[in-house]
């Protein structure tokens, strides 16, 4: 970690946002994270999302569980509300909080060990539950805080640090995340902050809960020769299958696709996703068949990314629950717990 | 864009804004880190390398290298540097003994130097130490020149001039005062190897209007300043008048007031922008209720009974375009300023009766002799010239330049070497890592704003003609200040076969000015920067190839603090902060050619 704070110095021709912000409003902390760790990238890639966004620091809450991915919630928006929860139990705390307060903008930051070990039943649910958030999974492939074992993302035949051999088959996040029913699935690297932002903010725009595995190289404990989760192996088989460009509600969309390249959704809020096929026969909406394109070319070693899956029909945990619209949290007290007369009416419509 | 060469001097040199600015390159950075240590000699000394008086320039210098400073781009106000300079030399120890020795065995060659300002001085300091023998022809009965003559006491005190002038003499010049050349010709008649003129450029320009030889109350200005200085002067009226507004009117203005005027006005032609003042000469004289007065042009100077009463000014109007640049003027009244006094600052010219027109050195248009700007020979071999002499007014801090490059010119002209091939500059690079994130400098950016020189308060200053007004920095004022400072010569050097590209650096740059992208040329890159590169004079630093995906590491100098976070937070050391030393050659160095590495390690901060 550095010792000096980060110089309150910017760019007097910096841009500034729909806030009078700049993108340096959007810091938080010092990174103690190794030099070089990938997930500082998505640190920087979130930042400039946010910032892109115009969304206030302080309608924001950034959740997450425990590991090395799950400090950096402390080194973005340092204006917005936070919460460290116990080791993989972001999703609950996160529902918890969406369930309290649906006017807020979350997003939660995991990784491949606080997601896919200890924390997989709650990732699993929180897409059931289809929360209004966003969903990063600083993936690795190992477990970097305990000093570099294999982690259930890890790919057959990736070597460790020493040469040994992982030997269990890995547990694909997306895949898995489509087979919940997740409406947004996404993959980037964290090398590629061309192919991540865009995704972060269409991620944040969509309404429901939202995933984005990030290959994000460990520095330390992965990114030898042998690893499958290095920053030159994920570089030589990075293989972008949908591309797609966030366009904010406010701006036009000037660019002409042919019919059939591209795929305009509108989200909720007026903003669009423009999904373009990089890779031939891709269909972003068609479940069965984006499932075996996926096995088929992770079993070649291929990283197939981009906004793997979208579908914006499903509805989100307020909805599903019946919810009013107005946030829980802003709704007076006597309505929202009106008394035991109220309960014994309620229970005589069950007699 | 093609990979920048750094191992071409002048590319870090340009970074380092203030010593490219300075026109003697010294090494700024260097010894204001000096001065934070408390190691005031050595920072008066390596100051001394390059530009000779360091306890003259840290009062009076022009100051070129403070606009230039990168701190000013960043929040407006440059580091305190000439105040920071006149730290090191208020509070060192006696460096007599550490000045270069003067060999008992002597070079058998003999050069006259004309004039004793600065140029001279500069040239006789740099020979002196090669056991050439040196003969000063000096008219007045003091030397030092303008230093002495143009520059009020309240601004330079006398001993703090006659120390850094003794410091060269003692090293066994011949100076003969009072001694006035006459002749060139004459003076090539001595036998003398080589003949170096610094004579400046002694004559304050005129104002020929009606009414001007009708009065002995009208002055010149850089004579009448010279009659202050000699105690000729010891008296003005109340109300005086100064015309012109570059660094002379300043001191006019201020010295009127020393000397009893009670209501003194600055009368300029043009408004505040076309002023040829420096700000904090202007801001200065403003302080002490000195009116500018803008838009007045002189018309004639008015006589009553053969007395002078006031002045005549025609009122003006400009029009400008867009950059600023007058397109149109025109005459909209008239008005009479009343006074008792008027002093004449309008400029200075050259003057050389005494050199005769037939020695083969030519004259331009304005009388200024032609002089080859890098050799400073004229067209009369073994001939030189520097200082105003050579090319017009400039000041202390070019004249010191003209003076080390002289002496180059002199030492190979009496060795029988072509004057025109000289040494190059040389650099040097070392690492500052000193462990895991801790460097040899102070990295951390301070917010300070610019320290303030404390002053005499306006009712001392008046009391004596001699009190200094400015009373310099303490150490622990010098200090604060000197954390201002970026370091810019802690260079940030790439290495490209080692980036892995993780985008760390790019990330944690405060001032985003590292980018990763797909090479171009150089207006198409400056537009597709993290942020756009749009301070032309800035250079790229543009990598090579980077080994995974071939883009390109770009880096815009303009508005870098050098933090070293990019460095800090490289997983492969491609960033590193490495400290760079120029090394600028000198007479001395034509010897033995300089060691840059050797350089560094002696000066090393």
């Amino acid at each position: 970690m550095s010792f000096i704070a980060k110089p309150k110095v910017i760019h007097p021709q910096s841009p500034r946002n729909e806030l009078g912000l700049t993108v340096r409003d959007y810091e938080g902390g010092m990174s103690t994270l190794c030099a070089g760790c990938g997930h500082d990238s998505v640190t920087g890639a979130i930042v400039q999302a946010v910032f892109e966004l115009s969304i206030p620091p302080h309608r924001m809450a950034k959740l997450s569980g425990i590991g090395c991915s799950s400090k950096t919630p402390a080194y973005f928006v340092k204006e917005s509300h936070g919460f460290n929860t116990v080791h993989g139990r972001m999703p609950s705390v996160a529902s918890g909080a969406n369930a309290a307060n649906s006017d807020l903008w979350y997003i939660g930051v995991s990784g491949d060990g606080d997601s896919l070990s200890i924390g997989l039943g709650q990732f699993c649910h929180a897409i059931r539950r289809n929360v209004n958030m966003l969903y990063i999974i600083e993936n690795n492939g190992v477990y970097g805080l305990t000093k570099g074992q294999f982690s259930a993302s890890a790919d057959l035949g990736s070597k460790a640090k020493k040469g040994a051999e992982n030997q269990q088959p890995p547990i694909d996040p997306c895949r898995m995340a489509i087979s919940m029913g997740a409406g947004f699935v996404a993959r980037s690297f964290s090398g590629d902050k061309e192919q991540l932002l865009p995704l972060i903010k269409a991620g944040l725009s969509h309404k429901g809960f939202a995933v984005i595995d990030v290959i994000s190289p460990c520095v330390t404990f992965n990114d030898h020769e042998g690893s499958t989760k290095s920053y030159e192996y994920t570089r030589q088989h990075f293989h972008p299958a949908i591309q797609a460009n966030y366009v904010p509600p406010s701006e036009e969309i000037k660019v002409q696709y042919k019919a059939g390249e591209a795929m305009p959704v509108t989200l909720h809020d007026g903003s669009q996703i423009i999904l373009r096929k990089v890779a031939g026969k891709y269909d972003p909406t068609d479940r069965a068949s984006i499932y075996s394109y996926l096995e088929q070319h992770q079993q070649a070693g291929e990283v197939i990314t981009g906004l793997l899956y979208y579908d914006d029909s499903l509805k989100e945990m307020h909805d599903l629950s019946n919810i009013v619209d107005e946030p829980l949290s802003t709704v007076d007290h006597s309505d929202l717990c009106p008394g035991n007369d109220a309960l014994q009416v309620l229970q005589n419509v069950w007699r | 864009m093609q990979p920048t060469d750094i191992t071409n001097p002048d590319y870090f040199h340009k970074v380092v804004d203030c010593q490219t600015g300075c026109p003697a390159h010294t090494d700024v950075p260097g010894y204001i880190r000096l001065i934070a240590q408390g190691r005031f000699s050595d920072a008066y000394l390596l100051n001394r390398r390059t530009n000779v008086f360091p306890g003259v320039l840290g009062r009076v210098c022009d100051r070129p290298c403070e606009p230039a400073c990168r701190r000013g781009r960043i929040d407006e106000e440059p580091v305190a540097i000439c105040r920071l300079k006149r730290v090191a030399a208020d509070l060192r120890d006696n460096i007599r003994d550490r000045l270069p020795p003067v060999p008992a065995q002597k070079s058998g060659k003999r050069i006259a130097l004309v004039g004793a300002g600065c140029a001279s001085l500069a040239v006789a300091n740099d020979l002196m130490p090669l056991g050439h023998e040196i003969v000063i022809y000096e008219a007045q009965d003091t030397p030092g020149g303008l230093m002495r003559t143009n520059i009020p006491s309240f601004r330079l005190p006398e001993d703090v001039l006659d120390e850094e002038i003794a410091q060269i003499v003692d090293m066994g010049v011949d100076l003969r005062l009072g001694t006035k050349v006459e002749s060139l010709k004459a003076l090539l008649g001595e036998g003398y190897d080589a003949i170096f003129i610094g004579s400046g450029a002694p004559k304050g320009k005129n104002l020929e209007i009606p009414g001007r030889y009708e009065s002995d109350r009208i002055h010149i200005g850089i004579e009448w300043l010279e009659s202050i200085a000699f105690e000729h002067i010891d008296s003005v009226g109340q109300n005086v008048l100064i015309i012109g507004v570059g660094n002379t009117a300043m001191d006019c203005c201020r010295s009127s007031l020393r000397l009893g005027a009670k209501n003194v006005k600055v009368m300029a032609r043009k408004p505040r922008a076309f002023f040829k003042a420096s700000e904090w000469e202007l801001k200065d004289a403003e302080e002490e209720n000195v009116e500018i007065v803008v838009n007045h042009s002189p018309k004639e100077f008015v006589i009553e009974a053969g007395k002078l009463v006031g002045m005549k000014f025609e009122l003006m109007e400009y029009d400008l375009d867009e950059q600023g640049k007058i397109v149109a003027q025109r005459i909209t009244g008239e008005t009479v300023v009343p006074c008792d006094d008027v002093v004449l600052a309008i400029g200075q010219d050259n003057a050389f009766p005494w050199i005769e027109r037939d020695l083969g050195i030519d004259f331009d248009k304005w009388d200024v002799p032609v002089v080859d700007p890098v050799t400073y020979e004229s067209g009369c071999r073994g001939v030189f010239f520097g200082g105003d002499a050579a090319f017009g007014p400039k000041n202390i801090i070019w004249a010191v330049e003209h003076g080390h490059q002289a002496a180059i010119s002199i030492h190979k002209h009496c060795r029988g070497e072509d004057v025109a091939d000289r040494l190059k500059d040389g650099m040097h690079l070392s690492s500052a890592k000193m462990g895991i994130h801790e460097w040899s400098y102070s990295n951390s950016y301070d917010v300070a704003e610019r320290t303030l020189v404390p002053h005499l308060s306006l009712l001392e200053r008046f009391k004596n003609l001699d009190f200094e007004v400015e009373l310099g920095f303490d150490a622990e004022r010098a200090v604060r200040e000197v954390e201002r400072c970026l370091n810019c010569d802690q260079q940030t050097v790439f290495t490209a076969d080692l980036c892995i590209e993780c985008d760390a650096c790019i990330d944690v740059c405060p001032v985003k000015c590292l980018t990763m992208t797909q090479n171009g040329d150089e207006a198409d890159l400056r537009e597709r920067l993290t942020t756009p590169a749009r301070n032309l004079e800035q250079d790229l630093y543009v990598s090579a190839a980077l080994p995974q995906t071939s883009r390109v590491m770009v880096k815009d100098e303009d508005l870098c603090v050098h933090c070293g976070l990019c460095a800090e937070r490289c997983p492969t050391a491609a960033w590193d902060m490495q400290k760079f030393t120029l090394a600028v050659p000198y007479a001395i160095d034509e010897n033995v050619p300089p060691k840059p590495e050797l350089i560094a390690r002696k000066w090393g901060t």
